[in-house]
């Protein structure tokens, strides 16, 4: 034991997390820091992969850990460190507050840094519809037997599925709590499951296509059922057989909900406040500017009830919220934090996201293009020929020019009907312009992560090939 | 592998007996665990412990934002039967939870249960990287002043240059692997990088260049060999090239590979398609392909963990077995795989070492360490020289790869034309895309400039990260799709 004298709870108990992390805050005030923040998070998951019938793997444990931030020096300008670990014993504790404070010597004071201001904290009420026990009461066999029946289902699809990457549940539970010496402290926990088939099919050449598919959910009795996800695995992967190129041209590129979620995301990227204060982004400068399309609406949204994106308080303690990110085309809000918002002159928007270690980040609560009206196939009814996609490769995406340039996977379209399968091209264009051209939006929006989008259609990209 | 019997207890070399101390663990215990992991049967069981100190610094815009220092320490306890897997980890290391861990592990086997081997035998030290002898860290200042010198020569390099970040983060991670076959082996791995990244600002728009390195170092590898004004200045010239660069071409063309990092083409196109563990299961595009052409002749792939001081480098893998080189493509030919222990007994291989993970709390699977192609006999001025309208692409950001069909992408970050044999202009972000088992068939020059990188690679798979190397001559391919916006 050390010379420090605290009595700290015991670590054994988890309803003392929240008093643990009070008391840490405590001792970092009178270990001499300004301000300090501290997060406790524990977990438990399960996860189980059958292939070929057979129990592949099974996996099951629970960890936890505490990341503290601490501030130092006078009320104009901090310096800031954090420390995390996984050590709750007493010794372990007192070496964190130590680290974070010794670190807070090197550090530069920054006028922008520091915890909110008081007025600003809250969590939003209730539940929200997050956390379910049936993720975790599930006997493990019936766990299994999900697995089994999500892979039986695509392998007796269609006979040209004859191998399979397995079927898979998994399912986690998760408790956060936040505290600081502003006042602050809040808590939530999460539950999580998903159903997975990831069936291998081969053509008569002997040249195999893999796909998946999965369901999502925070209750088990929310998932679709394990034939469902085996079927649409199954029709995802026959689709991609006997793929081939095409020739290099220009034409409307389609992006299927999974990959124009990824748009979504690279939105994102650009939005968040820490790019925009350095100047890494292409939308920097541009609030209140016409950056999309006029019927592109895209919001954050933390509040909804029961989906991937949804807390009650963001990383900082600052209760979540809906923000307009793109409304008809113009760019109305980035997405902050207390430190970007500062930096920009602007308030935070709730989207702290809080590592266990360093600063705060940027993340999405619920990121979403808002739905269009037409169906996917009337959408792709108007195409005479052009490339949908439903799979993206690799990281060629450059948020600062907004270049853009990835592999591609899909179908092509021509006379407005999907036809055969085309693989090893890419699609590539400009962000800022690819935004400006998108040309048709779908209604098929679907909450299946935290960032969502439906069936869009961009006009004018280079597809390379042969 | 010879080896010598573990005596009880805390004598014995320091390094190996960290764990030990720290955690008050005995060599009864280890056998108490292993014991209980095969009370159900089951061919074999392993526990890996893990203690991981880590700290990290950045600077941005000249100030020192952000510190941090981290610990986490947890065990893992696997039970294998036949191809079926059981696993669980804790991170408490009570006596009474290691049993608990080791009975949810045992859940995956369902038969008698079974004596593990008694007496453990230590696999031998290799000493590929120097050990660090201290927990703290007296030397943080001098690390805070790497990374401010790193952004004080990106900024001085042009004045252009409007925003730089630099971080510094290293690791130290303290092993020990025990088998219920009386493997037993330690390792105390230390792991460093230093990047930066620089924004540029000109009359046109914005641009973005980056750069780092490091290895299984500490900190007095980026005070002598390798300085943060290296790789600033790599970050800001890329950066300041990128302002004046003209749209990529798009389509299928002749493709130059400049030496080092551009062996991420390796990586994905043919790396990934040879871990064993997709072969088994007949699920990669290279299964079946041995004693196959799958590149031209002039091609030599290996992957080898035994460089000393490498970022994918390793003492032993994390099944406690030593690793090594292996052969992968031997003139073009497909010569092996990437084994761990559970692939090499089911398809009855030698287990190459490879079995990795990224931390205690994730099942081992086989991984690469520093896979690079052998130098040819072609000088890089050559190979150019030979081009008559191309692609030359010397850095590059990510990469992947569908195992199943092999097509792989590679994302170039700096790349230029290439017209009559001569390097022109610089072209903007593309991603260029193949296919594993045909793309190398169209390598028809090989550099005799072999290098690796500068030890920035992190591997992702099943949701696994690891530490990696990759490295290559300058190689010319003769035709590949780049993936340009421009014509």
């Amino acid at each position: 034991m050390s010379a420090t004298s605290e009595i700290l709870p015991s670590p054994a108990i988890p309803g003392d997390l929240r008093q643990l992390a009070g008391d840490l805050v405590a001792k970092a005030l009178r270990a001499g820091a300004r301000d300090a923040e501290v997060v406790i998070r524990e977990g438990d998951e399960f996860s189980a992969l059958v292939r070929l019938e057979q129990v592949e793997k099974l996996k099951e444990s629970g960890s936890r850990g505490i990341g503290i931030r601490v501030f130092t020096g006078s009320e104009r300008s901090l310096h800031s460190a954090s420390a995390s670990t996984s050590d709750f014993s007493a010794e372990g504790l007192r070496r964190l507050v130590c680290g974070a404070l010794d670190l807070a010597r090197v550090t530069s004071e920054d006028s922008f840094a520091g915890l909110p201001e008081p007025g600003e904290f809250g969590a939003l009420p209730g539940e929200l519809d997050l956390y379910h026990q049936d993720v975790y009461s599930l006997p493990v066999a019936t766990r299994i037997e999900y697995a089994r029946r999500a892979e039986a289902a695509a392998m007796a699809a269609d006979p040209r599925i004859q191998n399979s990457a397995g079927g898979g549940f998994d399912a986690a539970t998760g408790r956060t709590v936040l505290a600081n010496s502003r006042g602050f402290l809040g808590e939530y926990r999460r539950s999580y499951c998903s159903l997975a088939s990831m069936p291998i099919a081969s053509a008569p050449d002997g040249k195999m296509q893999r796909d998946f598919w999965y369901s999502s959910a925070r209750k088990v009795s929310a998932l679709d059922t394990p034939e469902a996800v085996g079927a649409e695995a199954a029709r995802r992967t026959i689709r991609r057989l006997n793929a081939r190129r095409v020739a290099t041209q220009r034409v409307p590129v389609v992006f299927a909900t999974e990959a124009a979620r990824s748009l979504v995301g690279h939105v994102f990227e650009a939005a968040s406040g820490d790019s925009i204060y350095r100047g890494a982004s292409f939308l920097a400068g541009q609030l209140e500017k016409v950056v999309a399309a006029p019927q592109i609406s895209i919001v954050d949204d933390g509040t909804l009830p029961g989906l991937f994106g949804t807390t009650p308080f963001d990383g900082e303690g600052l209760p979540t919220r809906r923000t307009p990110v793109i409304e008809d085309g113009v760019l109305k809000s980035y997405l902050l934090n207390t430190y970007s918002a500062r930096k920009l002159g602007l308030r935070s928007t709730g989207n702290a996201s809080r590592p266990m270690a360093g600063n705060p980040g940027i993340g999405t609560g619920n990121l979403y293009l808002q739905a269009g009206s037409i169906s996917p196939q009337e959408l792709i009814g108007q195409i005479q020929a052009g490339f949908y996609v439903t799979e993206l490769m690799g990281f060629g995406v450059n948020a600062v020019t907004g270049d853009y340039s990835r592999g591609a996977a899909g179908l092509w379209i021509e006379n407005g009907e999907l036809t055969y399968a085309v693989e090893e091209v890419t699609i590539a264009g400009n962000l800022k312009e690819m935004l400006r051209n998108i040309a048709a939006v779908a209604n098929d929006l679907e909450f299946r992560g935290p960032v969502a989008s439906p069936t869009l259609c961009v006009d004018g990209m280079t597809v390379a090939g042969e | 592998m010879a080896g010598s019997k573990l005596a009880g207890g805390a004598s014995g070399p320091a390094e190996g007996r960290f764990l030990f101390r720290k955690f008050g663990l005995t060599e009864r215990l280890l056998e108490r665990c292993l014991g209980e992991a095969l009370s159900a049967g089951g061919d074999y069981a392993d526990l890996y412990f893990e203690s991981v100190a880590s700290t990290s610094i950045s600077v941005d815009e000249s100030l020192v934002k952000s510190a941090s220092y981290g610990v986490s320490a947890g065990c893992g306890i696997r039970v294998v039967s036949g191809e079926r897997t059981g696993y669980a980890y804790s991170d408490d290391l009570s006596e009474e939870r290691l049993l608990r861990a080791a009975r949810t592990a045992a859940v995956i086997a369902d038969g008698p249960a079974r004596q593990p081997v008694a007496g453990f035998r230590e696999t031998p030290k290799s000493g590929l990287y120097a050990i660090p002898a201290a927990e703290a860290d007296p030397h943080i200042a001098q690390k805070v002043e790497l990374v401010m010198r790193a952004d004080r020569a990106a900024r001085a390099y042009d004045s252009r240059i409007v925003q730089v970040r630099a971080g510094y983060s290293e690791e130290l991670r303290h092993i020990l692997i025990a088998g219920s076959d009386g493997a037993f082996a330690t390792d105390v791995q230390p792991l460093a990088r230093l990047n930066v990244f620089a924004i540029a600002r000109g009359p046109s728009g914005s641009a973005r260049g980056s750069s780092g390195g490091g290895g299984r170092v500490e900190m007095d590898f980026f005070l002598a060999e390798k300085t943060p004004e290296r790789f600033a200045l790599e970050a800001a010239r890329q950066a300041i090239l990128q302002l004046g660069a003209v749209p990529a071409p798009a389509g299928e063309m002749e493709v130059v590979l400049g030496p080092g990092w551009p062996g991420v083409l390796l990586h994905e196109a043919v790396g990934h398609g040879l871990e064993a563990d997709f072969n088994r299961k007949k699920t990669s595009a290279f299964a079946g392909l041995i004693g196959c052409h799958v590149a031209s002749s002039k091609v030599t792939v290996v992957d080898n963990g035994t460089l000393p001081s490498r970022r994918g480098s390793l003492n032993v893998d994390d099944e406690g077995s030593p690793t090594r080189e292996t052969v992968l493509i031997e003139n073009g030919v497909l010569k092996g795989y990437l084994s761990d222990k559970l692939s090499a007994r089911l398809m009855g291989l030698a287990d190459t070492g490879n079995g990795r993970r990224e931390s205690y709390q994730h099942i081992p699977m086989p991984r690469m360490t520093n896979t690079y192609m052998l130098s040819g006999e072609d000088s890089p001025e050559d190979i150019l020289r030979s081009v008559k309208r191309g692609l030359y692409a010397v850095n590059f950001g990510g990469g992947q790869v569908d195992i199943t069909n092999g097509k792989f992408v590679f994302s170039a970050s700096e790349a230029y034309l290439i017209e009559d044999g001569k390097v022109t202009a610089p072209v903007r972000d593309a991603t260029l895309i193949g296919n594993g088992p045909e793309s190398l068939k169209y390598v028809s020059m090989v550099g005799n400039d072999l290098a690796l990188d500068e030890g920035i690679g992190t591997c992702g798979k099943n949701g696994q990260s690891v530490p990696v190397g990759v490295g290559m001559p300058t190689v010319k391919l003769d035709r590949m799709t780049v993936g340009g916006a421009g014509r």
